[in-house]
């Protein structure tokens, strides 16, 4: 009985450890005082009213958005169709082929980001927005592949079969048979996809033009400067944005289904 | 309508040869059965008439016309897998519509059709339900109405009563075969289960290792098996080695160890070659009556008992061979250890060359 206890005890403190910071982030964002701290002085909004009046914070917010919108898209479309290739067909080189596709998971991401730059001066690119797009869905494209490949493994080839043997097209076997089916790894990849983009700091620092500026690197910058309680509301929205949208997605999915099978 | 032909059908998977020059013709309307192990290739015949493989060597011809390089899509074929598969995210009605779509179909026709289709498998009314609210044995059913509301030329079955239980199966199998009946399709079913096989075929192409060992009426593969595995895969036959001492037009006479002497008639011996010296005799278990009393007939001693019921399977010896015999029973089976007199049939044996 003791060691149970014990395990409770070490189990609390392991999350308490996870979470106190994130926890410290999201009260501080209501502090009234200038320069935040334990006790807090006064429950306000007016970090939160600040932080609607920065244009630069609005601007990354606005740039971080349609960054992980475009990598996303791009992530995830590339990632169905390596993941379909990989399962549904064979190739010389399959191994090999997973290995490099995987790989920017098992590289640290400031070689990446260095390689790339270095690539792209190669070419004679200056660094600009397509070059973060570009960077964010190399970034994201692994973990695409591996969550729609996990689940198209698990999809039965007899589906598309008889989709086929009934009359369908290639394509039409795909559009209303396969894709339909893997929609929910499709879903959770984007989402991945979209979160990664949006949290990334270290690549987006090697690959932004200058002058141009994602929520992360905005918070990094003001950081550098001084601790204002801005960034702990700004940190309040981030927790809520990167939260919300799977727990919303995880509902919504939850509910599609038990409307419909 | 369609007759199906194989000529020189050849499929190789690297060294491994999972059909060797097939030479089949499946007939118009008929309902014809490929019978054999697993990895015995008959699957892969199905799945090359399907277009799901593509054949090494040879023609696949349906009416006369070489289908080797049509895409699956644009075959004709209705398919009928044995995990039945209907796509989970569709109603039961979007199922069976699934191929008229692609057949120009308007939307009030399919309704009907999906609908008589539906009649045809005895579950109407079910068009709004999802696959996964219905038992094994009414999925199948809706995949086999998904497959015939297309009007196939042929209708090709991998095992699909197989994922069912034993009593249902045999209910699935007399409707499936009265289905088939009715609507007169040239059907391919490929089983591994040989009661199936002679239940529902008008003929039984059996198979091993690539090659097709015999290819008949479900009687003759049962009654006039023309190899050791044909007779030994359709039912428990024994088979017993002989010597052959004279042969004339009307019979052949041959010895054999333990059982003596047995005069077979010629008709019996068509699979044994003019000039073999050796025999193999293949008698079937039911075929070998034993007699509680041993003086009337071969003395043997019963080994072991398989008591099934109405029937029951004894496991005797005869000297230095071992025999199997399957008797209807209407009392207590006999017990082990018991002589008996075993009496075998000439008629009732078949010689094959060594």
């Amino acid at each position: 009985m003791r060691v149970w206890y014990l395990l409770k005890f070490y189990t609390i403190l392991v999350y308490g450890f996870m979470f106190a910071p994130i926890l410290v982030v999201l009260l501080l964002a209501f502090n009234d005082a200038q320069f935040g701290g334990f006790p807090i002085q006064g429950v306000s909004l007016r970090w939160f009213y600040k932080l609607a009046e920065n244009d630069a914070i609005l601007r990354a917010l606005k740039t971080s958005l349609v960054l992980g919108l475009c990598s996303m898209v791009i992530a995830t479309t590339l990632g169905i169709l390596a993941a379909l290739a990989l399962v549904r067909y064979s190739f010389k080189g399959k191994d090999i082929v997973t290995t490099f596709l995987i790989s920017p998971i098992l590289v640290p991401e400031t070689v990446l980001a260095v390689g790339l730059l270095i690539f792209m001066r190669w070419l004679h690119m200056p660094r600009s927005f397509g070059l973060l797009v570009l960077g964010h869905s190399i970034i994201a494209l692994p973990f695409v592949v591996l969550v729609v490949q996990a689940r198209l493994t698990g999809i039965r080839t007899d589906y598309e079969e008889a989709a086929r043997s009934l009359g369908a097209g290639p394509v039409q076997t795909f559009f209303s048979i396969t894709f339909p089916l893997m929609l929910p790894a499709v879903f959770a990849g984007a989402l991945f996809a979209f979160t990664l983009s949006f949290d990334n700091i270290t690549a987006t620092i090697f690959w932004r033009p200058s002058g141009m500026e994602t929520v992360p690197t905005q918070i990094f910058g003001m950081l550098r400067n001084s601790v204002s309680p801005e960034i702990n509301a700004l940190g309040f929205v981030m927790i809520c944005f990167t939260l919300g949208v799977p727990i919303l997605a995880a509902g919504l999915a939850r509910y599609f289904s038990k409307h419909k099978i | 309508m369609a007759q199906v032909e194989l000529r020189n059908l050849v499929k190789n998977y690297g060294v491994v040869n999972a059909v060797k020059h097939a030479n089949i013709v499946f007939q118009d309307g008929a309902f014809t059965t490929l019978l054999g192990p697993s990895g015995c290739g008959k699957t892969t015949i199905l799945r090359m008439i399907a277009g799901l493989e593509t054949p090494s060597a040879g023609d696949i011809c349906i009416n006369g016309q070489r289908i080797n390089d049509v895409p699956i899509h644009k075959r004709n074929l209705g398919l009928v897998f044995q995990n039945y598969a209907l796509f989970p995210h569709k109603t039961i009605g979007e199922n069976i519509a699934f191929g008229l779509k692609y057949r120009g179909v308007s939307k009030s026709d399919a309704v009907a059709k999906v609908k008589n289709a539906l009649d045809i498998v005895r579950l109407p009314g079910i068009e709004n339900r999802y696959p996964a609210q219905l038992s094994g044995g009414q999925q199948q059913r809706i995949a086999l109405a998904r497959a015939i509301v297309i009007e196939p030329d042929v209708l090709l079955l991998d095992e699909p009563l197989s994922a069912l239980d034993a009593n249902l199966r045999e209910e699935m199998r007399i409707e499936l075969k009265a289905i088939q009946h009715r609507i007169g399709v040239t059907s391919v079913f490929v089983t591994h289960d040989q009661s199936e096989a002679l239940a529902m075929s008008d003929k039984i192409i059996v198979m091993s290792a690539g090659n097709v060992e015999q290819i008949g009426t479900p009687d003759e593969v049962y009654n006039r098996p023309t190899s050791e595995f044909v007779a030994r895969f359709l039912g428990a036959s024994n088979v017993v080695g002989s010597r052959v001492e004279k042969r004339d037009e009307i019979s052949v006479h041959v010895t054999t160890q333990d059982l003596g002497s047995l005069l077979l008639p010629a008709a019996n011996c068509t699979g044994l070659g003019a000039q073999a010296t050796q025999a193999k005799i293949i008698v079937r278990s039911e075929k070998v009556i034993l007699n509680p009393d041993p003086a009337k007939g071969v003395p043997a001693v019963i080994k072991a008992v398989d008591y099934q019921g109405q029937l029951a399977r004894y496991f005797i010896t005869v000297g230095s061979t071992d025999l199997q015999a399957m008797a209807l029973i209407a009392q207590a089976p006999l017990q082990v250890g018991t002589q008996v007199g075993v009496c075998i049939d000439p008629a009732d044996c078949i010689a094959l060359s060594q």
